[in-house]
């Protein structure tokens, strides 16, 4: 019998909340999540993610809101009785145990049958590609090796969610990228619902349906990957999300746009949340600010790294406000460079939500 | 973890609680009994003595030569960590920075005299002592008490100096110190802490330390607690209130450092540090 | 020495860099007085001890120990040790386990630990001067006892109060060294344990007791040894005529009331003999089971 998520049609989170002591960790968290999403929780450190993970997972209890899985109500109920998989940072492979043990543990402590047991690790031995090291001990294995055998553990039990908590973060940059592209297969192939957690925006870019971005405790954005580089909801979203140029301007309202005021230049930008004048944040993508002979804003150019496909720059204007740019030709320090950046891609956020 | 928890598991919690409960319980009462006793009147067929008075702590100070013992304690206890630390911390240093062959020979060397009970290797080792008349006096008991007390330090210390990067050290070399300024300025401040954790178990120890000073010491350099022995031995059936008041004397003076060494030091390591290179 | 194409000689390494190579100048030489004092002061003794334990006052060489192994007086102190060590020993360790269990989540573990710590800094000899009162038949222990209706229970002078100082000096030791096994191994084994089904009991049996293993082995080995040396307490406590005649008070009375240092050092050597045979039993079941790392991953 091939090994397929059991059947769920959605988790709710409702202001899933957690204090510790008098920090209040997670505040009010709520999400939907739909069989086969799979929905990545982003944020820098300390923003909540692992807090809300381990929420789900029932390691921790929560000190106000609820989870539910359909009509049932979960928050209440003890680890060993939610019947999710997950997978943990470092791995938290079971030492004194072998490969296919550790990968049947879940499956023994339902009371499946040793025979049974035996197949059903062979088929996620053969889905996470580790098909001969089934008899090793994990101390054996790689790190690479030993992410493949967490992912199994948790995915053999037929889990209606799978959990993982930074599960590459661990791993050198090769692999990360190899290990990227399994676990979505591996996600694809199971059908069940995954949620990850990352602090990495390019891994939750590439792998998730949808992304929560986190601070602070609170959910500031959910969308589809498009969505969140495309349009962030927020200054704050918008610079985890890799809009390094923050630019604290003034905005002047001009018809469907704003004109703010950058280096003493007046540019048509984007308003997001609904600000038309006053002091604004303008944020912009180094790669969305070009160089060009007809551009408006001038900068002196300090800093200039090659990439390879590119450089990518820092320069300052006459009024000293510095910013981040690229540019595929080489520039020299000093050189005066003209930068020109399409409305559409400067996005303009009021300075009270920042 | 986020659990209800069943009425068996809380019976069993329960069970586990009063355990230990009862036996920090009577252990509390025990010492209250000598306590008590020490302070007691008469103390017979009752719960607590007729009437108290300090008398029995002069008469125990007196009886029993505490002030003498005292001394003879400090001196002893003293001498035991002084050189202790001074054999065991160089050792211990050259331990945890070199890897030369016959390393693994050496910590097993050390690891001996702490694993061997005093007894066993006690008693030979009095022989040899009264055979090269070092027996029988302070010397003696101070050498006897080296013997576990310097590979104490000696393993105490490693972890320590293991924790204090490497390249401090090379860091200070390079600016141009020599050894002995090395460890002026640099290694002996870093490690004091260790250091003072380190000698205040080996004081703690060598207080309670009873068999080898017992099968070494001769009559003007018994340490308390084989004082005490002495007195309880010779008492009898029923131990007098003046040999409890000596035991609360010998009570202060562990309890005192032990508060002192509790302020450094884990409690945990006064018994596991060593334990846990044994299992290394 | 090589000769070069100019004829001059060119020493390869010299000596000290040589040596320095494989570790050893003049920091290893620190820890040349320590080695040297424990090799006088503890393997020398030991030695000297051992040969001396087969030079007998009269007989053949091996005197000492054929009249050992003939008196009942003397061979029935090694059941007599036994008696009290191996019980006190399991029960000393195996109890520590489901207490250490309960501890270590506790918020006050670090006063509960400073607590325990006490009866092993007060020393054997006081632990057994307090139980002759407290333990007495005046005392208060006796006295609860009469007032629940057990009556009055004959605790001390017997092997009973010498067993109770046992618990009340090795407990707190074993339970130490227990806990801090158990708090070396990765928490988030447990979680995951958990998260794939198992309660706690399945988490104690599958997952914390293979790994404490190597630990409890140790502790039985460390716990074992101490118990049967038991010296004080059974003299003060106990009844040292008779049923708590331990061997270390034969070697004692060898030593200090026969001054025959001789047999004194056979008892002893008979004594670390027994020991170690203990020891090694423990360890090489201990090689049975796991003995690796108790982490669970290179995370």
């Amino acid at each position: 019998m091939p090994i397929a998520a059991r059947d769920f049609r959605e988790l709710r989170l409702e202001s899933m909340s957690r204090t510790f002591g008098s920090i209040n960790a997670l505040k009010g968290v709520t999400l939907n999540v739909q069989r086969g999403e799979f929905i990545a929780l982003l944020g820098p450190s300390g923003c909540g993610k692992s807090t809300a993970l381990n929420c789900l997972a029932g390691l921790l209890t929560l000190s106000g809101g609820s989870i539910w899985l359909d009509a049932t109500r979960i928050d209440r109920l003890a680890p060993e009785a939610r019947g999710f998989g997950m997978v943990f940072q470092n791995y938290a492979l079971f030492p004194h145990m072998s490969v296919r043990r550790n990968i049947g543990f879940g499956l023994s402590m339902q009371g499946v049958p040793n025979d049974k047991i035996s197949r059903k690790v062979d088929e996620a031995l053969s889905i996470v590609r580790l098909g001969d090291q089934g008899d090793k001990l994990p101390g054996q294995l790689s790190g690479g090796q030993q992410q493949r055998v967490a992912i199994a553990r948790a995915i053999v039990i037929e889990p209606p969610l799978v959990l993982m908590d930074e599960p590459l973060s661990n791993l050198d940059a090769k692999l990360r990228l190899e290990m990227r592209a399994e676990i979505r297969r591996i996600h694809e192939l199971i059908g069940s619902a995954t949620i990850y957690v990352t602090h990495d925006q390019g891994e939750a870019l590439s792998l998730a349906d949808r992304i929560v971005v986190m601070r602070a405790g609170e959910v500031r954005q959910v969308g589809t990957p498009e969505e969140l580089y495309l349009r962030p909801a927020h200054a704050d979203v918008a610079e985890f999300m890799g809009y390094r140029n923050q630019l604290r301007v003034r905005a002047t309202r001009a018809d469907k746009l704003v004109n703010v005021n950058v280096g003493g230049v007046s540019l048509p930008a984007t308003p997001v949340d609904g600000v038309d004048e006053g002091e604004v944040i303008a944020a912009i993508r180094p790669d969305d600010l070009a160089v060009s002979a007809t551009g408006s804003i001038a900068s002196t150019v300090e800093s200039a790294q090659y990439h390879g496909h590119s450089f990518y720059c820092s320069g300052r204007t006459d009024d000293g406000t510095e910013l981040y740019f690229q540019s595929d030709r080489r520039v020299s320090k000093g050189e005066i460079v003209r930068l020109t950046a399409d409305p559409g891609r400067v996005l303009v956020y009021s300075r009270a939500t920042a | 973890m986020a659990t209800e928890k069943s009425i068996g598991e809380r019976l069993w919690a329960t069970a586990i609680w009063a355990l230990v409960f009862i036996f920090i319980l009577n252990f509390i009462a025990m010492v209250a009994t000598v306590v008590i006793n020490s302070f007691g009147t008469r103390w017979f067929n009752a719960w607590l003595p007729a009437a108290f008075t300090t008398r029995w702590y002069e008469s125990a100070w007196n009886e029993f030569q505490l002030h003498d013992v005292l001394i003879v304690t400090f001196e002893v206890v003293g001498a035991v960590v002084l050189l202790s630390a001074l054999l065991g911390v160089p050792a211990a240093y050259a331990l945890a920075r070199r890897n030369f062959p016959g390393k693994q020979l050496v910590i097993l060397l050390f690891l001996l005299p702490i694993l061997v009970p005093p007894i066993t290797f006690g008693i030979p080792l009095a022989t040899v002592l009264y055979q090269t008349h070092l027996g029988g006096n302070m010397s003696g008991v101070v050498l006897a008490n080296l013997v576990p007390s310097v590979p104490f330090v000696v393993l105490v210390m490693i972890p320590f100096i293991e924790q204090i990067d490497p390249r401090i050290e090379a860091a200070a070399r390079v600016f141009g110190a020599g050894t002995g300024r090395l460890f002026m300025y640099v290694i002996l401040p870093l490690l004091a802490p260790g250091i003072l954790a380190a000698l205040l178990l080996v004081l703690v120890r060598t207080i309670a330390m009873f068999e080898l000073t017992f099968f070494t010491a001769g009559p003007g350099s018994q340490t308390l607690v084989v004082a005490l022995y002495y007195a309880v031995y010779a008492a009898g059936v029923r131990a007098g209130q003046s040999i409890d008041a000596m035991a609360v004397i010998y009570m202060l003076t562990t309890l005192v450092w032990l508060l002192i060494a509790l302020r450094f030091v884990d409690p945990t390591q006064i018994v596991t540090r060593v334990k846990r290179e044994a299992a290394a | 020495m090589s000769k070069r194409a100019t004829g001059t000689v060119v020493d390869p390494t010299p000596f000290r860099v040589r040596l320095a190579l494989r570790d050893l100048d003049g920091v290893t030489l620190l820890a040349l007085p320590a080695v040297l004092f424990v090799v006088t002061l503890f393997i020398y003794p030991f030695a000297y001890g051992f040969v001396l334990s087969f030079q007998p006052k009269a007989g053949n060489w091996l005197a000492n120990y054929t009249k050992f192994f003939s008196d009942p007086f003397l061979y029935d102190t090694i059941g007599a040790t036994f008696r009290l060590a191996i019980p006190a020993t399991l029960i000393n360790v195996l109890i520590s386990v489901p207490v250490a269990l309960r501890v270590r989540r506790m918020r006050y573990r670090r006063l509960l630990t400073a607590i325990l710590v006490i009866p092993i800094t007060l020393g054997t000899v006081l632990v057994a001067e307090g139980l002759l009162i407290y333990l007495g038949p005046q005392g208060w222990f006796n006295r609860v006892l009469f007032i629940i209706g057990l009556g009055k229970i004959r605790l001390v002078h017997n092997y009973t109060g010498v067993m109770l100082s046992l618990i009340l000096s090795g407990f707190p030791f074993t339970f130490l060294l227990t806990l801090s096994y158990l708090t070396g191994i990765d928490p988030s084994l447990e979680h995951a344990a958990s998260t794939l089904g198992a309660k706690a009991r399945a988490r104690f049996v599958h997952v914390l007791l293979p790994l404490l293993a190597q630990g409890l082995a140790i502790n039985l080995c460390l716990s074992f040894v101490q118990t049967f040396s038991v010296f004080p307490s059974a003299v003060l406590l106990g009844a040292p005529a008779g049923d708590t005649r331990v061997i270390s008070i034969a070697a004692y009375q060898a030593a200090y009331e026969q001054y025959d240092s001789s047999m004194a050092s056979a008892i002893a050597m008979i004594m670390g003999f027994c020991q170690l045979v203990v020891v090694v039993l423990i360890l090489s079941g201990r090689s049975l089971a796991y003995r690796g790392a108790v982490s669970g991953g290179k995370g």
